[in-house]
């Protein structure tokens, strides 16, 4: 354990690295990596990966130091997936060598990660993956396709399961990897979408060869290793701090203000219904971060990603018919292959459309509502046939 | 990293050690004297409400005077501490009066200045739980309606005012002022209504040639109504919230015990969803909650929109937990001898308490601009 460090012990810290690097007069790149050497990256990570053992709550104090002074950043939204998947997994459940060798070329956002776990056949049944992959000396071959990777069209590295024992249960013969997305035998097909973008890619693994110096945590131990990531993508997906009428409902509330000629008591109704539920939906992720801090995590992160996906469908739709003739118009269906995730850019058309994905992607609304009564209200589990049964002999 | 910045005045949405002291301390005397049997016993007395428990949880435990400063006999807390005594009132649904004297009546008093005079006198004995006194307006005001109150004469009737049939004293608005009527006086009658909500006293008061102390002329009383009405709708949601998270907490132990189909109720997918669904309500509930508590507490600016914005949320998720108890408790849930219907009863009825959640969504509108067409 390292000294217990202060917000001013930070702040000094924080004043010290912009005077060895002014950022008038230093390089964006120079700088971020002189900002993880420093342990400024993330404070509450490791000395020496980026982090100085501090809380968490320490942050806010680093970030708000160095945008007064005008310094660059990662652009987390661009890293999103390394910064609130990869990285939280790889500090869990990764080798001294694997932390050194990824954690700072991540943070920099020198290199974009993305995400192989979905399958055509393993949506929210995410464990039945069919994917696999063969020791084959100190490798491992994987063959099979993934789906609705983000990113997978920019990215250099990626998180992958992938079944390494089909004689087994389903969530036992799973084992985690780090995958090179240029090795020979990655596909990255991008998958035009609802929106008519490409912001997702279909990835086929044909005899890609992992060494076995890229696996994460235990062989046959992906499951769990798995569950770091997942909690950490729900956590990622609702967490983010918002203004009042940050979000969609704050695109809404301009145009009611600027355009009173669009109108009318029943969407008045609506529109006020949602801005109440919204600020509510607002003032629960300010309660939970709270709790964060005060060191007394609750359950209400899965519950976040649910109240944001129904509010961002309904104000969207909302939105739609607000505009009337404007919105029965659409920006542009042009095929775009997006390097970010884009929630609320572009018009209300595409804002419509995209926030379908939200009650979809990162765990389904209907999977977060079992976790939420099954490991928060404690409900009994559902009868299930497929807890004992090899992977090999369940149907598909 | 994104820049974030706190705000200056970042809303304390959390329970402290001493609120949470006080919560074991309130749930503790409503479990040993208001537990659901002697609750469904008592509804139906002559006794409006169990004086020993108003005297244990006014005097004993001090909760009659959380927001009075000390100096004027009260516990000098604040609207914080009082939330968590709502809360804990919801989640028991016992008769106390203590949101409409504890709360809305010693607000009105403590906005009017309490430099001596009748109103301190009166207000010190609210704080010491020997009288209890209420607003003589319609449950249903909202915080908005306190200008239009300060109407009439003495001479008057109000229908639907919660607890007047337990109040010493009634704060009656008219257009010279704020009087404070004592209710054993000659010219005032309280006629009992039959309220849907049991646990709630409602009456009729005539005025026939009462006398009353005037407390406030018209300006000065028609502002501190308001700021009375405004604590009573902010804190109410406290009361919503634990009533919602009586009616989740008791919906799952039964579904998780009641057996059909050879497996118990409660691992039906259908039924876990609604479930799950009312812990997001009751999560959110409790944000919202907290948040008029604490802007009531600290003065905020804020406060008229987070309590409008509180009772617009939990008026109707108190309703939701309510029917959805009701509802998933099958058969039971429809006798006298359960509890839900307490519950139901008292969730329909606080959703008219302190203006309507539609009323509320119209104070948002004027607050944020959002004008209607």
């Amino acid at each position: 354990m390292s000294t217990v460090i202060d917000a001013a012990g930070i702040r000094r810290l924080t004043q010290e690295l912009l005077a060895a690097r002014p950022p008038a007069t230093t390089g964006r790149a120079d700088f971020l990596k002189a900002r993880f050497d420093a342990g400024l990256a993330w404070v509450h990570y490791p000395v020496g990966l980026g982090g100085l053992d501090a809380p968490r709550s320490l942050q806010p104090v680093v970030d708000a130091e160095l945008a007064a002074a005008g310094a660059p950043d990662n652009d987390p939204r661009r890293i999103g997936i390394g910064l609130g998947m990869a990285a939280p997994t790889i500090l869990g459940y990764g080798t001294e060598e694997q932390k050194q060798r990824f954690l700072r070329p991540l943070w920099t956002g020198d290199e974009v990660w993305c995400q192989l776990f979905s399958e055509p056949g393993a949506g929210s049944d995410l464990a039945a993956l069919g994917t696999r992959a063969v020791r084959d000396g100190e490798d491992w071959v994987v063959d099979g396709q993934k789906v609705w990777t983000s990113s997978a069209h920019v990215a250099r590295w990626a998180i992958l399961i992938a079944r390494t024992d089909p004689d087994v249960p389903k969530h036992r013969g799973i084992s985690y990897f780090i995958c090179d997305m240029t090795d020979p035998g990655v596909e990255v097909r991008p998958l035009r979408q609802i929106t008519g973008e490409a912001e997702f890619n279909e990835v086929f693994l044909t005899g890609v060869r992992i060494p076995d110096s890229r696996r994460l945590g235990p062989v046959g131990d992906g499951w769990k290793v798995a569950q770091t990531t997942l909690m950490n993508e729900r956590v990622s997906i609702g967490g983010a701090r918002i203004p009042r009428e940050g979000g969609m409902i704050g695109t809404v509330a301009k145009t009611w203000r600027e355009q009173p000629e669009l109108r009318t008591h029943d969407l008045h109704q609506r529109l006020l219904t949602l801005w109440v539920e919204a600020e509510v939906a607002r003032l629960t992720g300010e309660r939970l971060r709270q709790q964060l801090v005060a060191g007394q995590p609750g359950p209400e992160g899965s519950g976040m990603k649910l109240a944001f996906a129904r509010l961002n469908q309904e104000i969207s739709g909302l939105e739609v018919e607000l505009l009337g003739d404007e919105g029965m118009l659409y920006g542009d269906w042009t095929m775009r292959r997006p390097e970010i995730v884009d929630f609320t850019g572009r018009d209300a058309g595409y804002r419509y459309l995209r926030s379908k994905g939200n009650s979809i992607e990162g765990g389904t609304s209907e999977v977060l509502l079992n976790i939420v009564a099954e490991r928060v209200l404690r409900l009994p589990v559902e009868p299930r046939n497929d807890k004992d049964v090899a992977w090999k002999d369940l149907a598909r | 990293m994104t820049v974030q910045t706190e705000a200056a005045q970042a809303p304390d949405l959390l329970y402290s050690e001493a609120e949470e002291d006080l919560r074991s301390a309130v749930r503790a005397l409503l479990a040993d004297r208001a537990d659901a049997p002697t609750v469904i016993a008592g509804i139906e007395s002559d006794t409006p409400y169990d004086l020993r428990l108003w005297e244990s949880l006014a005097v004993g435990i001090g909760a009659a005077g959380l927001l009075v400063p000390e100096k004027l006999g009260g516990q000098g807390a604040t609207h914080r501490e009082a939330a968590v005594v709502l809360e804990e009132l919801g989640r028991s649904v016992a008769p106390a009066p203590y949101l409409t004297s504890a709360v809305v009546a010693t607000e009105i008093l403590l906005a009017l200045g309490a430099d001596g005079g009748p109103a301190a006198g009166l207000l010190g004995e609210l704080a010491s739980g020997s009288k209890v006194a209420v607003l003589a307006l319609p449950f249903s005001t909202p915080p908005a309606d306190a200008g239009a109150a300060m109407a009439g004469t003495l001479e008057r009737t109000v229908s639907a005012v919660a607890e007047a049939v337990t109040a010493d004293v009634l704060l009656v608005p008219t257009a010279d002022g704020l009087y404070a009527v004592e209710t054993a006086g000659d010219g005032v009658a309280v006629q009992p209504l039959v309220p849907l909500d049991l646990t709630r006293p409602l009456a009729t008061v005539t005025l026939t040639g009462a006398t009353g102390t005037l407390l406030a002329d018209a300006g000065p009383a028609a502002e501190a109504v308001g700021r009375g009405l405004l604590a009573g709708a902010g804190l109410l949601a406290s009361e919503q919230l634990g009533l919602a998270e009586w009616c989740l907490t008791e919906t799952v132990r039964h579904t998780r015990e009641r057996h059909q189909f050879n497996r118990p109720v409660g691992s039906f997918q259908s039924l876990k969803h609604r479930m799950a669904q009312l812990w997001l309500e009751v999560v959110s509930a409790r944000a919202a909650a907290r948040n008029a508590a604490d802007a009531l507490a600290t003065g905020s600016p804020d406060a008229p929109l987070a309590v409008a914005v509180a009772q617009a949320y939990c008026s109707g998720a108190a309703v939701h937990a309510a029917e959805e108890c009701v509802q998933l408790h099958g058969g039971i849930g429809m006798t006298w001898e359960h509890p839900a219907h307490l519950y139901l009863k008292r969730a329909k009825a606080d959703s008219i308490a302190y203006g309507t959640a539609g009323r509320h969504r119209e104070a948002v509108a004027a607050l944020v601009d959002l004008p209607a067409p």
